[in-house]
């Protein structure tokens, strides 16, 4: 994919708080990032670093309240998906940017055979008629590997499996052929075989139908297999984003590395052993005004306590990292940053 | 599904026969003489003839299966010979009540009209109210719709009808005197005036006793719609860009609804017994009435069958609700 692309999705500044009874909590951060066409961006960070949240903030899926979108804009096909009306932001989600949630078990509704909720889209934004729907969802099941499909559609998502149910998933948001496809942590739930074999699927869809994918994990080793870019979260924040044999080759951020030693070898010489990032990610109660990866960072100084990182390239074209040991002004011992 | 009915009818049977044991132990053990409000002057020898002919002194086994038998055997025949014009009774004992001395279930068959009216229609009446308040306040969550359903549903559930009867009758029928306080058996409803006359004289009594659905109905319906609104599908539906409409009528109802409905069916039996309060305050002879008469006047054989009939129709509406339960929710299955 050639880097100079015009993005077709392309945030800036995004910040979501939600305002609970315990306190705000600010889980997206001034975050900016872009997808180009055709490429697969993979988003990684720990549990509650704000990766769903920032997806559903694209297309306004959070309940609100409590969530609140203070800031930011979304440049989807030239339009703000944060300005939009509702209903021309209905018309976006589910025709032009598809989504697959975590958790296939009780992502469809217990009381609609598949057949109405596959063709539910197809109506709605193709206005297909009923026969139409069918044909079309019939062709869908195939497409993500159900076998019988004519037959299936007839069926309650009770009677699949996890697999098959998330196969189902996938069809649903393939359904009007989106430009863009959010897939949230599509395997977390799954057993280790079925998580391959869907990983297959969506690469193997992913050439047949050239959308552009945002993949979200947990886990490295799927990244580094299938993944153009990655974007690395922490605390709402986007700390470090490249192309994916940068990032793995020589990541930049602190943060990165740590999370890189968590995970077996992918290229390269075996790491030495496996190693946990000590403490937990911050709870973010205010907007951060210094960095938040500090209290947990080896390599931490004076200036990491009074000032919020900003990202900023580093060598390679297209990486960035927020730290301010990349910024060559404050350099205090850049050298252990490769370490 | 039909071998689910059938087995849960012939499981019914047994439950059903030990109820009316029950029923009818619990009724003999009560004291009281149903000859006591003869004249005294009747001469002994003549009262104990009245004794033999009601067969009160035989064992209370044989008293209980001469009921049993008129009940499960000689009423259904005379209800076929009335359906059909036969003949098969030919003249066997009925249950006859005590009381009005003549046939129960002519007798009940009276009063079930005026029922059905009152407290058939408040029910449907406090269900139809009950499921749109219930909707649109769980998604519209803390509102002031939302606020004030919480607030009327309040007095629903803390007012007792016999409280809100009679203040309605204060209200509504001596200081502004729109509606009749006492309910008009005998009005005939053959033209436009009388059908007037016949949905005022229902207003109060149908407003009281739907508050009291209302109230519970749509506190159940909202809390229903409220659990399923967090859940994933939902998100799912937003996701595929299916309007609030669809979203909420069309995949949060449906799952809302499975618990609800079993509530309503479970609910009907009581239109027939729960209502004795009201239906004695607006002076409706309903069964509720019915019912409380015949026990003042200690008429066995009218609170024997009365209490028998709620209890088939308590057994009825749980297979019903388990049947709805099934319709709903694929996920049942019945084997
Ligand atoms: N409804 C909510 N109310 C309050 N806080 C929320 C809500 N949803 C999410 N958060 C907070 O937002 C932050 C980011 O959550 P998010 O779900 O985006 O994390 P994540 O990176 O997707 O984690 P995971 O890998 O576990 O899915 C968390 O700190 C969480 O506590
Ligand atoms: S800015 Fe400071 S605390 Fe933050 S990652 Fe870099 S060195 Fe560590
Ligand atoms: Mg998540």
């Amino acid at each position: 994919m050639p880097d100079t692309a015009m993005p077709i999705l392309d945030v800036k500044g995004l910040e979501t708080v939600f305002r609970t009874r315990g306190g705000d909590v600010h889980a997206v951060n001034s975050v900016d990032f872009h997808l180009r066409p055709g490429e697969l961006l993979g988003v990684v960070g720990e549990s509650g670093s704000g990766k769903s949240v920032t997806m559903m903030s694209l297309l306004r899926l959070l309940p609100s309240p409590p969530a609140e979108m203070r800031n930011g804009t979304v440049m989807f096909d030239g339009q703000d998906l944060l300005k939009i009306s509702p209903e021309e932001l209905r018309q976006v989600r589910g025709s032009r940017i598809g989504f697959i949630f975590q958790d296939p078990m009780t992502s469809l509704n217990p009381v609609y055979t598949v057949g109405f909720q596959l063709a539910e889209p197809l109506r709605a934004h193709l206005g297909m008629s009923k026969a139409e729907a069918r044909a079309r969802s019939v062709e869908l099941l195939r497409l993500v590997g159900i076998p019988d499909p004519e037959q299936r559609l007839k069926d309650y998502p009770h009677q699949f499996s996890g697999g098959m149910r998330q196969r189902v998933m996938i069809a649903i948001a393939l359904a009007c052929d989106p430009k863009v496809l959010i897939a949230d942590e599509p395997t977390t739930a799954l057993d280790v075989t079925i998580q391959a074999q869907i990983i297959e699927l969506v690469k193997d869809l992913r050439q047949k139908l050239g959308m552009a994918i945002i993949w979200i994990t947990h886990d490295l080793g799927v990244i580094a297999g299938i993944a153009d870019r990655v974007m690395v979260m922490y605390a709402g924040q986007v700390v470090e984003e490249g192309p994916v044999n940068e990032i793995f080759r020589d990541p930049q951020h602190p943060y990165t590395q740590a999370l890189l030693k968590t995970v077996p070898a992918v290229r390269g010489p075996r790491a030495e052993k496996l190693q946990v990032i000590e403490g937990q990610p911050p709870i973010m109660h205010e907007a951060p005004d210094a960095c938040s990866f500090r209290n947990r960072c080896k390599f931490a100084f004076d200036r990491c306590a009074e000032e919020n990182p900003a990202l900023a390239p580093v060598h390679m074209p297209g990486h960035r990292a927020a730290c301010f040991l990349l910024d060559k002004a404050s350099t205090k011992e850049p050298e252990a940053v490769h370490g | 599904m039909l071998t689910f009915i059938i087995r849960r009818l012939l499981t019914a049977i047994p439950t059903l026969v030990l109820i009316s044991l029950i029923i009818f132990l619990l009724l003999d053990l009560a004291p009281g003489d149903p000859l006591a409000d003869q004249p005294l002057s009747i001469p002994p020898e003549v009262r104990q003839k009245m004794r033999d002919a009601l067969g009160l002194d035989s064992p209370a086994y044989i008293r209980y299966l001469l009921w049993a038998k008129q009940f499960f055997w000689v009423e259904p025949l005379y209800f076929i010979d009335w359906l059909v014009g036969t003949n098969f009774a030919d003249g066997m004992q009925r249950i006859v009540s005590w009381q009005f001395r003549a046939p129960v279930f002519d007798i009940i068959v009276q009063r079930v009209p005026q029922t059905l009216w009152v407290v058939g229609l408040a029910y449907l009446v406090g269900v139809m109210i009950a499921l749109p308040i219930g909707i649109i306040s769980a998604y519209k969550q803390y509102s002031w719709f939302d606020q004030v359903g919480t607030f009327v549903s309040m007095i629903g559930f803390s007012v007792p009808p016999f409280f809100s009867g009679v203040l309605m009758i204060v209200f509504f029928a001596i200081m502004l005197p729109w509606f009749p306080s006492i309910y008009d058996t005998t009005l005939v409803v053959n033209d436009f005036e009388s059908l007037g006359q016949q949905i005022r004289q229902m207003t109060l009594p149908v407003m009281v006793l739907a508050l009291q659905t209302t109230a519970q109905l749509s506190r159940f319906m909202r809390a229903s719609m409220l659990d399923n609104l967090n859940h994933d599908y939902v998100r799912t539906a937003r996701a595929k860009g299916m309007t609030e409409k669809v979203v909420v009528l069309v995949h949060v109802l449906r799952n809302s609804l499975i618990p609800v409905v079993t509530v309503i069916a479970l609910g009907i039996p009581s239109i027939f017994g729960g209502a004795i309060i009201t239906e004695q305050i607006f002076k409706v002879n309903g069964l509720g009435q019915l019912l409380i008469t015949a026990i003042y006047a200690n008429d066995l054989p009218m609170v024997q069958t009365l209490a028998f009939i709620f209890a088939v129709l308590i057994v009825a509406c749980n297979l019903i609700a388990d049947m709805l339960y099934g319709l709903l929710d694929p996920r049942i299955r019945y084997d």
